[in-house]
């Protein structure tokens, strides 16, 4: 299939971009996310990824030329039509295998929580079609939005069930068709990994991966954990909650407490606020003091990790924080962020307990000191000054420290500084 | 104005709205223009240019700013046999008239006993896009979306304009006939030669699909339909349905479509709460719910009070064609 792609707006009031460079001429195959023209506009140059893989066949738009956003400037003659993942897969043509109940009413464990959820989910148009063909809900795959079984689906199992009553017992359903790469090795994405396959790694993977090992082998990781009574916190931001997603339309998470508090002691230890700058010609090595606190926030994805930027979140008040953070998270889950928001952190902060985790050991985001998790929120039972026993919030925070920067002396402090402020917050105020 | 073939000429929507009028005044002579700058000024978009010296003082009647006084006076001579056309110059001046639309225009049938008809157009240019601010750029229609007896059309291709004005003038009851004003000069088309009308009531469907039903009037029936071919181009197969009248609604061939494309996006510029978007939801979720495979969605206005002049806010107000087809590429994924 052949694939037009458009000018892309690099940047919200951009309505124009001039091709700089065409990274690749008509015939060169392309890969998925790979960068195939460079395009600057007056906010940004930036390289632009393939959405699909394939063969450009047409480069409609000369170098140095400028049109506006929108515009078709190249087409891709698509390889590989049985890529899973592609955005524009017409929904009728389920990839995957779809289970029918069988009589017995044997179904696939595997996924069965899952299943289970979409099925809860189900719209009305699905429930009434899985009664009139008789179909379970649960035991079939779907193909929507997250797994979603949509009417369709419940059309194409039903119209697989009745091809197979006659010849049952029903065969297997064909797997997916393998892409085959020079090499010969059957390949899966990242998004949706077959066992027994190798997985190509898209662009953002590539750069994560590369990164990682950057920071982990040039920046010496130290680690270090306090654990913060957030009960205050946890009744100030229940207090508060209604009221700000009625106000905002925005959910108002634990998060923006924290990073409020990661600013104020981030201020109290700007060395926590800094990058190790390597020697390089004739400069020497040293550290420098950033002098704006730019607060990066790891967002998880299904295939990747970004890291927007809260900038200068010190001159925000925590209402400030969670309108940014909010924006910031919904663009990211809508896969609209900006080359500008991804640039510029200081300091990162992972939210990382929302599955639970107790405790984690976090790499430092290249060029900063050190990053900062917050873990689960849990009761427990604490002992506190007065000897009384009390049911308390508690949340571990966990630091990784570049140790050629800070020493433990330094980072200790922050953390205590930051578990004072965090515990001194609430239960009512101003947000 | 240029005439391609014998049988229809190529005209864009303001010129055709000042034909239809210019053949109503011709053929029938009971029909009269009445509103301000309607006379010698000709109408703010030329509408009645020269009117005045064809068809005199008497049906084309320059008025005070005073809209209560316009609609009402047109009332009377609709009551008493007359064809009046009134016209508020933007339907953001509408408001002062309001009591003479709703409190008396749409009762009189009822409250006569049938005795009594109230056969009124009224012209309103309406809708935003077009650096009009806070007062230039007002939809109107929810505010009389809720009166029974009421009618209201907003056509938004050349072809329909002169086929729904027509009915409009020859229905026995009162219409309020709205004109999206960004469409007057950008929008042409072909318009049959000849008198005709489109029954009042009958929504178009201007592009069949299969995923998703999308359901429109006004300017953004041109966006919709432009974002639904894009989404073509992705394998994407969006119906796009032009209400053209708002009400009475074409219950019909939405739910029509709906059935078949199980998915409903409405778009329309007015505020969203309380539009027209929402009286279609609850209609389709009480007569088709178990034919939904998702949630109806509606691409409206921000419900704030006004379009502001400064080209940020006009466009943080209006929905653009990449919006439209996002949330058309969302809904489909669904």
């Amino acid at each position: 299939m052949a694939t037009t792609i458009t000018m892309p707006q690099l940047g919200e009031t951009v309505t124009e971009g001039t091709v700089a460079q065409w990274l690749k001429n008509i015939g060169d195959s392309v890969d998925k996310y790979e960068d195939f023209v460079e395009v600057s506009t007056d906010k940004v140059n930036a390289g632009v990824p393939s959405p699909v893989t394939g063969t450009i066949t047409e480069l409609l738009v000369k170098e140095g030329e400028t049109v506006a956003t929108g515009t078709p400037i190249a087409v891709i003659e698509e390889t590989g039509a049985a890529a899973p993942a592609s955005a524009a897969a017409p929904v009728q043509t389920p990839s995957q295998p779809i289970q029918v109940a069988s009589p017995n009413g044997a179904k696939p464990s595997a996924i069965e929580s899952a299943e289970a959820e979409s099925a809860r989910g189900a719209s009305p148009a699905v429930r009434r079609l899985a009664r009139e063909h008789r179909l379970d809900i649960q035991t079939i795959k779907g193909t929507g939005v997250n797994g979603r079984v949509t009417a369709d689906d419940i059309l194409a199992a039903a119209r697989t069930a009745s091809s197979t009553t006659a010849t049952a017992p029903a065969p297997p359903p064909p797997p997916t068709a393998p892409t085959i790469v020079p090499g010969a090795t059957r390949t899966s994405t990242y998004a949706q990994p077959i066992p027994g396959t190798f997985v190509q790694l898209s662009q953002a993977r590539r750069i994560i991966a590369e990164r990682m090992v950057e920071s982990k082998h040039t920046a010496p990781h130290a680690w270090s954990m306090v654990e913060i009574d957030v009960t205050h916190v946890w009744q100030w931001r229940l207090r508060e909650k209604d009221r700000f997603e009625r106000e905002t339309g925005s959910k108002l998470t634990l998060l923006p407490f924290f990073i409020r508090a990661v600013v104020q002691a981030l201020a109290a230890f700007p060395l926590m606020n800094a990058k190790y700058v390597a020697a390089s010609g004739s400069s020497q090595s040293g550290i420098y003091v950033n002098d704006e606190v730019n607060i990066g926030v790891a967002i998880g994805l299904p295939a990747n990790l970004v890291v927007p930027v809260i900038k200068h979140a010190d001159k925000l008040s925590i209402k400030g924080i969670a309108i940014a953070a909010g924006d910031l998270i919904d663009r990211a889950r809508r896969g609209k962020l900006n080359v500008d928001d991804l640039a510029g952190g200081t300091f990162t902060v992972n939210n990382n307990g929302a599955n639970g985790s107790w405790a984690s050991a976090p790499i430092i985001n290249g060029g900063q000191a050190g990053i900062v998790t917050m873990e689960a929120v849990v009761k427990k039972l604490v002992v506190r000054d007065d000897d009384s026993i009390a049911i308390r919030q508690m949340m571990n925070s966990c630091l990784s420290l570049d140790h050629r920067v800070v020493d433990g002396y330094v980072a200790s402090g922050f953390l205590a500084d930051l578990k004072r402020r965090l515990e001194a917050m609430g239960p009512q105020g101003e947000l | 104005m240029a005439v391609v073939s014998a049988n229809s000429t190529v005209m864009n929507n303001v010129e055709t709205v000042r034909a239809t009028l210019y053949e109503a005044l011709r053929n029938d002579e009971r029909t009269l223009i009445i509103g301000e700058d309607v006379g010698a000024r000709g109408n703010v978009f030329l509408i009645t240019k020269d009117f005045v010296g064809e068809f005199g003082e008497r049906r084309i009647v320059d008025t005070p700013i005073a809209e209560a006084s316009i609609v009402g006076i047109a009332v009377g001579m609709a009551m008493e046999g007359l064809r009046p056309i009134a016209e508020i110059q933007f339907a953001d001046f509408i408001y002062p008239s309001f009591n003479q639309i709703v409190g008396e225009a749409a009762k009189i049938r009822y409250r006569s006993n049938g005795e009594y008809t109230c056969p009124l157009v009224i012209r309103a240019p309406y809708g935003g896009g077009v650096r009009g601010a806070l007062s230039h750029s007002v939809s109107v229609e929810a505010l009389f979306y809720h009166v029974p007896g009421l009618k209201i059309v907003a056509p938004s291709f050349p072809a329909d304009v002169k086929g729904l004005l027509n009915a409009s003038i020859d229905d026995p009851d009162p219409v309020l006939f709205l004109e999206h004003k960004k469409t007057y000069r950008l929008i042409k088309g072909e318009v049959p030669n000849g008198h005709y009308t489109i029954p009042l009531g009958k929504a178009n469907v201007l592009k069949e699909g299969a995923q998703l039903s999308v359901v429109s009037y006004g300017l953004y029936v041109h966006w919709a339909l432009e974002a639904a071919r894009q989404l073509e181009q992705e394998g994407l197969s969006v119906e796009v349905i032009d209400l053209r009248s708002i009400r009475p609604m074409d219950k019909t061939t939405i739910l029509q479509s709906v059935e078949r494309t199980r998915k409903l996006l409405i778009i329309h510029e007015d505020n969203k709460f309380g539009g027209i978007g929402a009286e279609i939801s609850a209609m389709v979720a009480e007569e088709a719910l178990f034919n939904l495979d998702a949630p109806i969605r509606r691409l409206c206005g921000p419900d704030v009070p006004a379009m502001g002049y400064a080209l940020p806010l006009e466009e943080e107000f209006m929905s653009s064609p990449a919006e439209m087809a996002e949330a058309m590429r969302e809904m489909v994924k669904f």
